[in-house]
């Protein structure tokens, strides 16, 4: 491919976009006051992630991350915050002038680890990759290397369901 | 001319260029035909003063859309009320990316083109909501969570439906499906008895998922308007309205594209010589003049008999369907050899 720009650049040009979608998506989800937007911002950065992984030649995931965290995940957030409270804000706690000092230490100890984590591994470059990233090689691995971790997240999700049920029951009980 | 054509960048432009063209007109004159086909259908005549038959009627209102002020009322969320309605047209033009108007008229043939549609079609429904949140309005708030348990609820059958046929097919790409079904029109797979017995009944069930999630009537209780005035659109003017507008009827030509590809053999013609995209979009605007024909003949449904028959019988009719497809393909390869 030979344009005004080189494929190198251009998609340099690409992962920095959807850097910078997933990071000012993550930075609205946490920092407005109103629920909703708050969830517009988490579906914003998880749009961007679903970017980063069509970027790394994974586009089933890509479609994945799309259809489950965005479709149904943001989707259900919004409709829970909209059935329980329209004008849903926000309440954070009493908060300090230390409070503020406290989380950007915090965040700064958290942002020294992972970055001394991130320098300080070797990171084994993969020559080949894993699979072609198609359905059916998925599938073949899910049912057969990964079976057993297919398995366990059935029980997560069913448990998640019998949480559900039990949380339903003890609010009609009260009412 | 066609070196220039080679160069993928160029390439894609090009057909975004297109699609957004497509999606803009076929608005219109969508909303023509529903106005020609409502008025036909209640013995009137419906538009005809602008241009033959009313043909210009659709461009006159457009302009006049395009020159009405954009108001912004006070009390709504001013930032969610703008994006909504991109985030209803956005994600339908992003998926006449994957479609294939032809053998060689797709912008992009991906192989997980199916895939891509529904994931695409899943950020619609955040559209809806921010839009009847954003407008801090009584009847819009209603409107939206009457969407979106709709969406919900009737996602599923479908995506059943559509995995039973993907067993069938073994790939997502789409312009392969249609490539599969070459021939005479009992190739096309909603004949395909021997792939699962009840094919014609997939078909069904998908074509009534997808009126409900493009909330076409019987299913149009987001904007009812008996008692909803306009639902989640109703304090947007000019294009804001436009733009939620275009959303619907692109939303809509996507669901009767896929159909085609699934069920109705793309751009095969049923006669097995002379495919092309003329068959496409025959078939396409033959389900879309069906999806008419069915809101004017049928009143509104209630939201409750709506849940019902997703909930009661379509999931259960599709994943009984799930399972016959899965013995069928087991028992005739059993019987014929894989």
């Amino acid at each position: 491919m030979s344009s005004l720009f080189t494929a190198e650049g251009l998609a340099g040009l690409l992962f920095l976009f959807i850097v910078a979608v997933t990071l000012i998506g993550g930075i609205i989800a946490t920092n407005s006051v109103r629920l909703p937007r708050a969830v517009s911002g988490l579906a914003m950065c998880l749009i961007g992630v679903a970017g980063l992984y069509y970027f790394l030649n994974s586009p089933f995931l890509a479609a994945m991350e799309m259809l489950i965290y965005v479709g149904a995940v943001c989707v259900t957030i919004v409709f829970a915050i909209m059935l329980a409270d329209p004008g849903a804000e926000k309440r954070s706690g009493r908060q300090t002038a230390l409070s503020g000092v406290l989380s950007f230490g915090v965040a700064g100890i958290l942002v020294w680890g992972l970055v001394l984590l991130a320098t300080s591994t070797m990171w084994p470059a993969v020559p080949v990759k894993v699979n072609d990233g198609s359905v059916t090689a998925i599938g073949h691995a899910l049912l057969t290397t990964y079976s057993m971790v297919f398995e366990l997240i059935s029980v997560v999700l069913l448990l998640a369901i019998i949480g559900a049920l039990v949380l339903a029951r003890i609010g009609r009980d009260k009412a | 001319m066609m070196e220039l054509l080679e160069m993928e960048p160029l390439r894609l432009l090009i057909f975004l260029g297109g699609l957004i063209a497509f999606a803009a007109l076929n608005a219109a004159y969508l909303v023509w035909l529903e106005r020609k086909v409502a008025a036909h259908i209640q013995c009137r005549i419906g538009p005809k003063e602008v241009g033959p038959f009313g043909l210009l009627q659709p461009l006159v209102d457009g302009i006049k859309l395009m020159s009405k002020q954009l108001l912004v009322p006070n009390g709504v969320d001013p930032y969610l009320f703008k994006v909504a309605p991109l985030l209803v047209l956005v994600p339908a033009v992003m998926s006449f990316v994957v479609i294939p108007f032809g053998e060689n008229l797709a912008a992009r043939n991906i192989d997980l083109g199916l895939l891509m549609i529904f994931a695409f079609a899943s950020v619609n429904v955040l559209g809806l909501l921010l839009g009847g949140w954003g407008s801090g309005n009584k009847y819009a708030v209603i409107s939206a969570a009457r969407a979106v348990s709709q969406n919900v609820a009737y996602e599923i059958p479908m995506l059943i439906t559509v995995i039973s046929l993907v067993m069938v097919t073994h790939t997502m790409n789409l312009n392969e499906i249609v490539k599969q079904q070459e021939g005479m029109f009992w190739n096309w797979y909603i004949f395909r008895l021997t792939a699962s017995p009840l094919m014609p009944v997939a078909f069904l069930i998908f074509f009534i998922c997808s009126l409900a999630e493009t909330n076409r009537a019987p299913f149009d209780l987001g904007e009812a308007e008996s008692e909803l005035i306009a639902g989640y659109h109703t304090e947007y003017s000019g294009m804001g309205f436009g733009v939620f507008f275009m959303g619907e009827y692109a939303n809509m030509v996507i669901g009767a594209s896929l159909a085609t590809v699934l069920f109705l053999g793309g751009w095969q013609s049923p006669f097995g010589i002379g495919s092309g995209w003329w068959w496409f979009l025959l078939k396409v605007y033959a389900l879309i003049f069906c999806v008419m024909w069915v809101r004017w003949t049928y009143p509104r449904t209630t939201l409750w008999g709506l849940l019902n028959l997703s909930w009661k019988v379509l999931i259960p009719i599709s994943l009984f369907n799930l399972l016959l497809t899965g013995a069928t393909i087991k028992v005739v390869s059993y019987l014929f050899g894989a």
